[in-house]
């Protein structure tokens, strides 16, 4: 029992409160502080963890709200501590940027970011479902601000129809996790949903699947997968780019992180019987995701789309319920995170120096100019498309890895992704950064704040290109215990099933 | 010839018991009294302050009288003065005094009199604690049209305004049809059992009625219908969106959290307790009825711009949530309505607060155009506001949320787990109309198309200088800023509330 997560938890939101009381001026700083500050706990965190072990770390566990069954219970394992790292570390360079960008109200938006960050760390960081299922839902209360308030075009259309989207996965969500957590109370039992309860318990399959179905809408929608992005295009255009970069790089991750923490422990039958159908989804994420990328002109809207193959590429080492494919898929969601933060920065940086334009097609030639920054975004550019070298190419690999092993003709139809990921990266980069000048452009350097923002995300990407092993060893206790978990119970049926053959007759009428 | 007087034995009163109706009675009869008074003071000050002392004492005795279990009914068994009766008397008791609050201002009690206004207010609430009590089908109807009497008469005291003495008699008529049919269905279930006691009935059934007895069948048909017009269950719900807007808007939000609340007792004793053994024969229509208002309310909403029909047609929605807990039938359901009743209060009350003080200085009038960038010119009133919102729309950290999970935990035990999820999709649609008056208020001009309304002349509350205008009715704010509070404070440690919906729970014994 400690209370180290809970500080790291609520060190955001109190900088939040603190700074919107202290005034318009301050506010910038103290929230600024208060990420800093929450990084720098999640380090120490990342330095004290025990890498061998697969159970939790740093448990806080306390009742909430007795009546329902809801437990205030966090904690650390393999799955989430990258996850915690990367929102600490996402939340800076984002916040920094946003302290030297103008905004009205300063306070509301501050307090807005501050508050984002504790929902989205309370999201990885819970051990209940319901506790989960709060922060999930809570998340959509700041970005909806966010956008609507602070963000262009038609911005509250398009912050509706974010939160609508997200909000219709999520409360039918709620509904399956109600439904999970009173279907599997024993009779005369305490309702319960903390997730290491909800692992021993069991409800039937046919409830499991529902169940699981209700989870994957919210989880897809959230990630977003390829029939529920229908938000994606409006929001990603109308998003400031700070809070974009955080939207892409940190909250996309929740959802697929459910996955592994919720459905394949909780609901294993479930999600085994749905595993084609969302390894369907996945490799369809993946060519849909890649090639409207290589078709758009605005380039937020390639990074978007390339998000949509990148985690499909997520979901389906997930679902290959492969030791190997769940690393690569942990893997690659830091990895995405660190990869597309930064890149939306550099977005933020190029459409500064273009006149506020982010067309493809109308920019051109920075790179003569600007050649730090040029070399910046190469190197992220290589991450993304994952070269070999870079983390990147090791997290798709394991991912493909983990499907040959059982899902030969997907994963061979998932590769093609890799291929144009490639050319639709390269496309943005040559249009961009060379050709001739673009009309609006007026290109020059990176400036020291946007450097001192954007240089130590890129120093991370490399340094985990160099020792990937530094990531997958802390990740790989828990990750294969999860997926042990999964297929613990088509294992059990296999053996079963052919024994009961041979010992005991069919039962007589059973047979139509 | 004279009956001798011996012969008739008096009942026997518990006067402890029965102290709150007798306090509200009293206070009405001293109110009315007061403001035949001819100096202003007593008038304008006096009255209003007596029907708050009233309020106060009758709450004061609630509390005093609050003692868990199934209590044996006073009078003759006429009136049971149980947890559940107390509990829906203090949301009708502090519904008043907020109406109270929000009446100081208003045009209504000028120009129907004072001592009338809030004399009638006091029967009004005294015939909601009896209805919601009633142990007898006489009762209940005497309650019932206590109730409704005064409250035709409120919806018509702004004299000169057409749309309020058009309201008051559109709520006449059809509260007229709804006790008539209510009347109807109460007789034809005492000729099916044999008893106007509750007691009575709930033996006969089962017993000498069989549980598909045609007369007792249409009985309940009937009663339900006549119920269903006075907690605006669809399809009787018409006359709701057209008295709301009419009415005065104190009485407005008084009539939708009380009324509804009275309403839902005796659903909640009549049908679950009383009617209980034949829960499978009316279960499955009542929940038919309650997926039709969810759907109808959620529907309605979507096309309003006038803020208090948007809210009618919200609360349309709602009480097809609340419905959800009275067809499960059961104890969980019991507690779970309860709970949900309370803390629809604490929304509403918030939002009707908003909607009176912005009503009287905006030359928008309820309109949503009257909110336009509140949340730049007076926060104050944005912020109560965007909290009911989003707690009505049911996000975590609110009491709207705890509700709403309440209420599906109830649904999901009870076995009518897809009645859950139609309250989940009811939420999701209910977004699009929540969020856009929040919208409003934050990220300024929002385009709904609809037809602009003519301006209307407004005599401001405090001259014609707007920002004295905002600043000018502090007491609207505080039960803004009150209840926006109790519902965040609610939604993070909702304990206080489980216990007292834990002891309502206990009232009726024979719940599953």
């Amino acid at each position: 029992m400690t209370i180290h997560l809970s500080i790291v938890l609520f060190l955001p939101l109190a900088a939040g409160l603190v700074g919107a009381a202290l005034g318009a001026r301050l506010v910038r700083w103290v929230v600024l502080a208060g990420t800093v500050l929450v990084l720098a706990y999640a380090l120490v965190i990342l330095v004290d963890f025990d890498a061998g072990s697969a159970g939790l770390q740093y448990v806080t566990d306390d009742e909430w709200i007795s009546e329902l069954g809801i437990r205030y219970e966090l904690g650390v394992d393999g799955l989430n501590l990258f996850m915690i790292v990367l929102t600490a570390v996402a939340w800076v360079p984002c916040t920094l940027v946003a302290c030297f960008r103008e905004h009205e109200r300063p306070r509301l938006f501050f307090f807005n970011v501050a508050l984002a960050e504790t929902a989205v760390l309370g999201a990885f960081m819970a051990q209940d479902l319901a506790l989960f299922i709060v922060f999930f839902d809570l998340m959509l209360v700041p970005f909806y601000f966010l956008i609507g308030g602070w963000g262009q075009g038609d911005r509250v259309r398009a912050t509706t129809k974010f939160v609508i989207y997200t909000l219709a996965g999520s409360l039918l969500m709620l509904a399956g996790a109600v439904a999970l957590g009173v279907l599997s109370t024993p009779d005369g039992g305490q309702i319960s949903f903390s997730l290491a309860e909800l692992e021993q318990r069991s409800v039937s399959e046919g409830t499991q699947q529902w169940i699981v179905l209700l989870f994957a809408l919210a989880f897809f929608v959230k990630a977003p997968l390829f029939p529920l992005h229908g938000w994606v295009p409006d929001t990603y255009r109308s998003t400031p780019i700070v809070v974009l970069a955080l939207l892409s790089g940190v909250l996309s991750k929740v959802g697929v992180y459910g996955f592994l923490r919720i459905v394949l422990p909780v609901m294993p039958e479930g999600s085994q019987h749905w595993q084609e159908l969302f390894i369907i989804v996945a490799v369809f994420s993946i060519l849909y995701g890649s090639v409207l990328a290589f078709s758009q002109d605005n380039v937020r809207l390639v990074v978007a789309y390339s998000s949509i193959a990148q985690l499909g590429f997520i979901v389906l080492g997930i679902f290959a319920l492969d030791d190997k494919g769940a690393q690569g898929a942990v893997f690659q969601m830091l990895n995405h995170g660190l990869v597309v933060v930064p890149l939306f920065l550099i977005i933020g940086v190029i459409a500064l120096r273009a006149n506020g334009s982010e067309s493809v097609a109308r920019l051109g030639g920075m790179a003569f100019r600007a050649p730090v920054l040029a070399a910046l975004f190469l190197l992220v550019t290589f991450a993304t498309l994952a070269m070999p070298g870079s983390a990147n190419f090791v997290g798709e690999l394991l991912v493909l890895f983990g499907a040959f092993e059982d899902k030969l003709v997907y994963g061979l139809v998932a590769s093609v992704g890799v291929v144009l990921a490639g050319v639709y990266m390269i496309r943005v980069f040559q249009r961009t950064m060379h050709n001739r000048e673009g009309p609006p452009v007026e290109s020059r350097d990176v400036g020291g704040l946007d450097l001192a923002a954007i240089a130590p995300l890129v120093a991370v990407i490399v340094a985990l290109g160099v020792y990937p092993h530094f990531v997958v060893e802390r990740t790989e206790a828990a990750t294969v215990q999860k997926i042990e978990q999964a297929r613990a119970f088509g294992g059990e049926q296999e053996a079963r099933a052919p024994g009961g053959q041979r010992t005991s007759l069919p039962p007589p009428g059973d047979e139509p | 010839m004279i009956l001798p007087l011996a012969d008739v034995p008096a009942p026997e009163i518990d006067y402890r018991e029965l102290s709150p109706i007798m306090a509200t009675v009293g206070g009405s009869i001293v109110v009315l009294m007061v403001g035949l008074l001819r100096s202003p003071f007593a008038r304008r000050t006096l009255v209003p302050a007596l029907t708050a002392v009233t309020l106060l004492a009758a709450i004061g005795l609630t509390i005093w009288i609050w003692e868990p279990g199934d209590r044996e009914p006073i009078i003759v068994r006429a009136l049971a003065m149980d947890t559940l009766t107390l509990g829906v008397s203090i949301l009708f008791f502090v519904s008043g005094l907020v109406t109270i609050v929000l009446s100081l201002r208003s045009d209504a009690p000028r120009e129907a009199g004072h001592g009338e206004y809030y004399s009638l207010l006091l029967g009004t609430i005294t015939g909601m604690v009896v209805l919601a009590g009633a142990e007898n089908l006489i009762t209940l109807f005497v309650g019932l049209e206590l109730l409704s009497i005064p409250l035709y008469v409120l919806c018509a005291t702004e004299l000169r305004r057409r749309t309020s003495l058009e309201s008051g008699l559109k709520y006449l008529i059809i509260g007229s049809v709804g006790s008539a049919t209510l009347l109807y269905g109460l007789a034809l279930i005492y000729g099916a059992a044999g008893s106007t006691q509750f007691s009575g009935i709930e033996t006969a059934i089962g017993e000498r009625v069989g549980l598909s007895d045609p007369l007792l069948l249409t009985g309940i048909a009937l009663a339900a219908t006549g119920l269903a017009f006075k907690a605006s269950v669809a399809p009787f719900h018409q006359w709701t969106p057209d008295v709301y807007q009419g009415a005065p808007t104190p009485i407005t939000a008084f009539m939708a959290v009380a009324t509804k609340a009275a309403a839902f007792a005796v659903f909640l004793r009549l049908f679950d307790s009383t009617l209980g053994l034949s829960q499978l024969q009316w279960a499955p229509a009542l929940a038919a009825l309650a997926t039709a208002t969810i759907v109808i309310g959620n529907v309605g909403a979507i096309a309003q711009r006038s803020l208090k029909r948007l809210l009618a047609w919200s609360g349309v929605a709602q009480a097809g949530y609340l419905l959800a807990g009275v067809v499960v039938a059961s104890e969980l359901g019991l507690r779970a309505t309860a709970f949900y009743l309370a803390v629809y209060l604490l929304m509403n009350a918030a939002a009707f607060a908003v909607v009176v003080a912005r009503e009287r200085v905006s030359e928008h009038g309820d309109d949503l155009a009257s909110l336009e960038l509140l949340g730049r010119t007076q926060p104050w009133l944005a912020w109560p506001m965007t909290i009911a919102m989003l707690s009505l729309a049911g996000f975590p950290a609110t009491a709207g949320f705890i509700g709403k999970f309440y209420l599906i935990d109830a649904s999901v035990a009870g076995d009518y787990t897809w009645l859950g999820i139609v309250i989940v999709v009811g939420s999701v649609v209910s977004l699009v109309y929540y969020l856009r008056v929040v919208a409003v208020m934050w990220m300024g001009r929002y385009e709904v198309e609809l037809p602009g309304l003519p301006r209307r002349r407004v005599k401001p509350v405090a001259g014609w200088s707007p920002e004295a205008d905002a600043r000018a009715q502090p007491e609207v704010a505080a039960v803004a800023i009150v209840f926006a509070a109790a519902t965040i404070a609610f939604g993070l440690a909702p304990d206080p509330l489980f216990d007292a919906a834990r002891d309502v729970g206990t009232a009726l014994s024979n719940l599953r």
